[in-house]
């Protein structure tokens, strides 16, 4: 019972990583119809870009977090100006096929830049863990789900309440029809990439001082993102939060109590088996009408 | 200092270059080596300081005078921590760059992904990290190990047992899913079986794992008392971190010569130790076989500003480039076939401690296995002490 509980809080807060890595990907793909290949990249250019305010210029740690959001935001800004609206109405393959050079191209770049050997990135939290019973969590990684929570709640504020949000959902369901009521179809999606990779490299800086940094992290990351995004059903945002946490229980249950061998493994026999059962994701997006 | 360098030079370099600085001053092409290491990916920081070893090791051969009145060129390919890479890479130095002998991979699974290529281009390579038996047991002739193999290590390590108060009882694993993570398994299972201490729980970790929650979380279920370790640098850290947010309040022992060189100057809370099976002590150069010869490569590597703990791995490709230079001289030509052979002749003093090659595997085909010392370093609140 005790490891139950003990893997009950670890899939938990990993699920809450799972699912600000999967909200990411499902929007862009929902609003812009575009598989972003970068997601993994932009997670690491989080994380280097945390390390390198937080570790290299001493910037507060706090402050750091956010900054290193707002500078994945920015890329992903300028990835979509200078990548995809060129590529506007051209077919999907090609569209893929640019973003997976842009993938290898920041990859490269972060190699380049910052060397293979990883790095860690200092915090201001204790390195004792709390003990609540039977259960013991580190105070970052209470920080990190803290933040995740926030961060998806507010995004969900902003797609509801906001003129942005609506702007933005008009766009998801109906882009045409959106654009014919004088929403700025081309803004929106810029704005909908910076907001995608900001969520991508806010949590690489979340996540980046309670694992390693190195330039080769996104890669197993993005797997998982698109793996979130498929359980949840592509392009569905309560899905992406849906299949983060699912992908957090099943990997963690699954690696406690039958085989730490083949953890990765369980997250990838579910998706089989929702694909099987449930090709449209655990949560079905309303089909579109007329 | 003049007697210690005239020492050096006679200790360190074995005759490798002295022959050469008495020959007239001439231009020569250089004598290429080629190394393959995971300059990138989830060993990458072994992979760089075993590299750095190397660097430093042609530096000081050049500046006396090169092997066969040549220069020695390093030339370096990334196999980006994967066995494909590692095949691809090998192709690369032996069809372009014309390499007569090579140095790699560092995982036990580069290597053995590399093995056939050797037959296949008979070009002999020294192995310098890798420990899975295989490599040096399966009849390729081509293969020089000077690391020890996991089985060298564990009884290395049963020798000290008997140190640990409280005494080792009951043992668990936490290993990288590949050869390195499941040879040393096997092998510490075994050696430490047989002088009376059983395995609990094995736990295993794909080499790109960040999380080990469950793994770690699964071990603290077990009634043994100490982990043993099997990784690289990277996930060693994550491991022994993560360790303590389980309260897996267990003796953590890491094997395969990795040494989490970032708890150093983050050190674990609650004055948290581990040990850690190396085969150079940085911290303690006076304790290795040719004192001289480990402080000359400890300065050099310090000249650079390299990061200290690297030492611990760096030696690795450091003793490698001197073991190839050797049989260069040894064979007087830069040819494949020349330098296998003289591998059997080289007998020189290392970091590690003294170099020369014993014969294992089938008869005929053996492959040449070194056998290198082993120390135990202890972690505790960022200083080191040796067991």
């Amino acid at each position: 019972m005790d490891q139950a509980l003990q893997h009950l809080v670890n899939g938990t807060v990993l699920g809450g990583t799972y699912a600000l890595l999967g909200i990411g990907l499902t929007l862009i793909f929902g609003v812009m119809r575009v598989v972003n290949f970068t997601h993994g990249e932009l997670y690491a250019f989080g994380a280097y870009m945390a390390y390198g305010l937080v570790a290299l210029l001493r910037l507060d740690f706090y402050l750091s977090l956010l900054l290193a959001a707002l500078l994945g935001a920015a890329l992903g800004a300028v990835i979509e100006r200078v990548l995809l609206r060129p590529l506007r109405g051209a077919d999907i393959d090609s569209v893929m096929l640019a973003m997976i050079g842009a993938a290898l191209v920041i990859q490269n770049a972060q190699m380049w830049a910052w060397g293979g050997v990883a790095k860690l990135v200092p915090s201001p939290f204790a390195g004792t863990p709390l003990i609540l019973g039977p259960v013991s969590v580190l105070p970052l990684r209470l920080f990190v789900f803290g933040v995740a929570c926030a961060l998806l709640l507010g995004f969900w504020l902003m797609l509801e309440r906001t003129r942005a949000g609506i702007a933005l959902r008009a766009t998801f369901q109906d882009p045409e029809t959106a654009a014919l009521m004088g929403v700025r179809v081309g803004l929106v999606g810029t704005a909908t990439f910076a907001i995608g990779s900001g969520l991508a490299a806010a949590a690489g800086a979340l996540l980046g001082p309670v694992f390693m940094v190195s330039p080769t992290m996104g890669d197993l990351v993005g797997l998982k993102a698109f793996a979130i995004v498929i359980l949840g059903g592509l392009g569905n945002l309560p899905g992406a939060v849906i299949g983060g946490f699912a992908l957090g229980y099943v990997e963690e249950f699954g690696g406690g109590f039958l085989s730490t061998e083949y953890r990765d493994a369980f997250g990838f026999l579910l998706i089989i088996l929702v694909l099987a059962l449930r090709p449209q994701g655990l949560v079905a997006l309303k089909e579109r009408v007329g | 200092m003049l007697t210690r360098r005239t020492t050096l030079k006679t200790g360190l370099l074995s005759g490798l270059a002295l022959p050469a600085l008495s020959r007239a001053v001439r231009a020569a092409d250089p004598i290429k080596i080629g190394m393959t290491q995971p300059l990138t990916g989830v060993v990458a920081a072994s992979g760089n300081y075993v590299a750095n070893g190397a660097k430093i090791a042609v530096d000081v051969l050049n500046r006396a005078g090169g092997v066969l009145g040549a220069p020695i060129q390093l030339v370096l390919e990334d196999n980006k921590s994967n066995p494909r890479e590692a095949v691809a890479a090998v192709e690369k130095l032996v069809l372009r760059d014309r390499v007569p002998a090579l140095i790699g991979a560092w995982s036990s699974t580069f290597t053995l992904a590399i093995l056939p290529k050797l037959m296949e281009y008979k070009v002999p390579m020294v192995v310098e990290t890798s420990s899975a038996a295989r490599i040096t047991t399966s009849g390729n002739p081509y293969v020089f190990r000077i690391a020890p193999t996991s089985e060298m290590e564990a009884i290395g390590f049963a020798e000290l047992v008997d140190k640990y108060s409280p005494a080792i009882r009951k043992i668990d694993f936490l290993s990288v899913n590949n050869d390195f993570g499941r040879g040393a398994t096997e092998k510490y299972g075994a050696i430490l079986g047989a002088k009376g201490i059983p395995t609990g729980r094995v736990e295993t970790m794909t080499p790109e794992a960040t999380d080990l929650s469950a793994q770690l979380t699964a071990l603290r279920q077990s009634d043994g008392d100490t982990v043993f370790v099997t990784t690289g640098v990277e996930q060693l850290t994550l491991a022994m971190r993560q360790a303590i947010e389980q309260r897996l309040n267990k003796r953590i022992v890491s094997t395969g010569g990795s040494f989490p060189d970032a708890l150093i100057h983050q050190p674990l809370p609650g004055g948290a130790r581990s040990d850690h099976v190396l085969f150079y002590a940085p911290w303690f150069p006076e304790q290795a076989l040719h004192p001289e010869l480990a402080r000359a490569y400890t300065e050099e590597w310090n000249k650079h500003g390299w990061e200290f703990a690297g030492l611990t791995e760096g030696f690795r490709g450091y003793d490698a480039v001197l073991t190839v230079a050797e049989a260069i001289r040894l064979a007087g030509r830069a040819e494949s076939e020349a330098i296998r052979e003289a591998m059997w002749k080289v007998n020189i003093p290392g970091v590690n401690g003294n170099i020369r090659f014993q014969k294992e595997g089938p008869a005929g085909r053996e492959s040449g296995q070194n056998q290198p010392n082993v120390y135990i370093v202890r972690l505790a609140d960022g200083k080191t002490s040796l067991v």
